[in-house]
């Protein structure tokens, strides 16, 4: 049965999706990251689609559903590697994916993450004084 | 003796082609754009493929399919043509030249035995090759379309080139008038930019588009979502009043969107974005 | 705007046989065409990589390609998973003025009440977030659906290849 591998670094969980996902791989995949959240205590969440040459609306709303999810386990997620035509064609089925961070790369989604966690930081810390 | 003109074409073949090309040569060959041997072998592969669906038989109807490998090969004749720069009644009468000694060889045949049966097959002869030379003419047509397609999106890449302002940092500038076809090369051609260059604004300057209706701005808004799925930020700028006022007019919203009224403005924005500053070193008076 | 038509249309599924090799070399392309099933999730991702490598060879652009990919994605699932299973059929049409690739997606399943209300965005039946409809009408040029409660469904998209 095909798993998509979630791989750990630090306090990011990075997801390379680099095959035609089945639906069922998808819902899978979501309870596996749930719980590797829950296990790490993981910040951030890093959705690599770099090798995906289609997104559907299933697979849309599977990412859509990282997010929010992710989001209540204190985790930041980020989609990162969307290529052109996949983009067009999302935009073209009206599948905006709200709420959903992006960036061009791995590497900017790192930073995103950092950021985001240091501002946050900053504020927590700037609320307890 | 050969009585149908299926018949002739296959029987009398060489006689056929010998009187034709030396009609042919009188009128194409003439100014030497195409040699006397190319010419000896189109008519040869031509009258050839006639030889082969006349066998085949039905060709009691002329748009049937058995005549289907002849149009075929004369679509190829046309296409050819048309690409070299002929004229259209140049390649008419490729086929035309034809009909004189196709008749010749009927009236040899049935003059004398059959004279109604002369008239029937003159006819038939007639229609045929009338319909194979207007399936030339089409195309031709086609053809010539094609070509002005073609240059119309080679003209499309060179006006719309997407430049790189600085490290990061690119530009779009729109000139004329935005149709479907080009809003979606335009479209593409930025985004593969940006993956290409890792860039992390676009700014797309509309300074120089005349008009924005609905149709524009519904294409610079997937423009723009496009561009923030894929991880980057997009500026519109080139905003003129005049646009502005069409825009609120229109009823569109560009909620969300960043503006500036000149793409200076839009570079500005930019790299304030990017975490740059640009200093003057001149100081003094 | 593709207007929703609801005539039946019988569509043969047949092979459109090979030319004969004694014929000359001038002979036309032949119209190619094939169906295969949609009952599983996984003939879902095998339709989806069938309908890329046909769209390729048919020489769409990439763009063009990625949109038939994930229409065929959306529709098929609607087949499998609303539909009780049916079959993807695919033509590669060649006419005079253009060429395209044709898809159908048939199904003998409980039929759609309310095509008008499914062709609305944001409809959904209650079992997810709906059929995805309108969506996959504007990845196509040509979008037919005809569908009456317990006669089952069928989609018809075309996609042109733009010179």
């Amino acid at each position: 049965m095909e798993r998509i591998p979630i791989l750990q670094m630090g306090k990011l969980l990075l997801i390379t999706v680099q095959i035609d996902m089945h639906d069922h791989t998808a819902l899978v995949l979501q309870d596996d990251l749930l719980a590797k959240i829950a296990q790490t205590g993981a910040r951030g969440v890093l959705i690599d689609i770099s090798a995906l040459d289609m997104v559907d609306s299933y697979i849309g709303r599977m990412i859509a559903n990282i997010s929010v999810m992710s989001g209540l386990l204190n985790a930041r997620t980020v989609l990162v590697g969307m290529r052109p035509s996949v983009a067009i064609t999302l935009v073209e089925l009206g599948l905006s994916l709200p709420g959903v961070k992006t960036a061009l790369n791995v590497q900017r989604g790192m930073e995103l993450l950092a950021g985001a966690e240091k501002d946050e930081d900053e504020a927590d810390a700037g609320a307890q004084e | 003796m050969p009585s149908t003109l299926p018949e002739i074409i296959r029987t009398k073949h060489q006689q056929l082609h010998t009187q034709w090309l030396s009609e042919l040569s009188r009128g194409l060959g003439a100014d030497g754009r195409i040699s006397q041997a190319e010419l000896a072998e189109q008519t040869a592969e031509f009258l050839r493929v006639l030889a082969q669906a006349s066998e085949d038989g039905g060709w009691d109807r002329i748009d049937g399919p058995a005549l289907e490998p002849v149009r075929h090969f004369l679509s190829e004749v046309s296409r050819s043509r048309a690409v070299q720069g002929y004229l259209p009644t140049e390649i008419a009468t490729f086929v035309f030249s034809l009909k004189k000694p196709l008749f010749e060889l009927l009236r040899q045949s049935l003059e004398r035995q059959d004279p109604q049966k002369l008239a029937e097959e003159i006819w038939r002869a007639t229609a045929l090759i009338d319909n194979l030379a207007m399936h030339t003419f089409n195309a031709y047509q086609q053809t010539r379309e094609s070509i002005i397609t073609r240059q119309q999106a080679e003209l499309l890449e060179l006006s719309t080139p997407v430049v790189k302002l600085w490290e990061g940092i690119l530009a779009l500038p729109m000139i004329g008038t935005l149709d479907s076809a080009r809003a979606q090369t335009v479209m593409e051609s930025l985004l593969q930019r940006i993956v290409e260059t890792g860039s992390q604004i676009a700014i797309i300057d509309i300074t120089g588009v005349p008009t924005v209706d609905t149709l524009v701005a519904q294409h610079l808004l997937k423009t723009i979502s496009a561009i923030r799925l894929m991880g980057a930020d997009c500026i519109i700028s080139g905003i003129r009043p005049q646009i502005a006022q069409t825009i609120v007019h229109l009823g569109i919203t560009l909620e969300g969107v960043t503006t500036r009224a000149t793409l200076a403005d839009a570079l500005a924005l930019a790299l304030r974005r990017s975490g740059l500053t640009i200093t003057n070193n001149r100081s003094g008076a | 705007m593709p207007a929703l038509r609801s005539e039946s249309f019988a569509l043969p599924l047949k092979h459109h046989a090979a030319p004969p090799a004694a014929r000359s070399e001038a002979m036309p392309p032949p119209i190619r065409s094939d169906s295969v099933p949609l009952r599983t999730e996984h003939d879902v991702v095998i339709a989806r990589q069938l309908i890329r490598k046909i769209a390729q060879e048919i020489g769409f652009k990439l763009v063009d390609q990625t949109k038939l990919v994930t229409a065929t994605s959306e529709l098929a699932r609607n087949t499998v998973t609303y539909g009780g299973g049916g079959v993807l059929k695919w033509e590669h049409i060649v006419q005079a003025a253009k060429e395209g690739l044709r898809l159908t997606f048939c199904d003998q399943g409980p039929g759609i009440a309310d095509i008008e209300q499914a062709m609305k965005e944001g409809f959904t039946t209650g079992k997810g977030l709906g059929m995805g409809l309108p969506g996959a009408r504007r990845l196509v040029n040509d979008f037919a659906i005809e569908s009456r409660p317990g006669a089952g469904t069928r989609v018809t998209i075309t996609r042109w290849k733009l010179p």
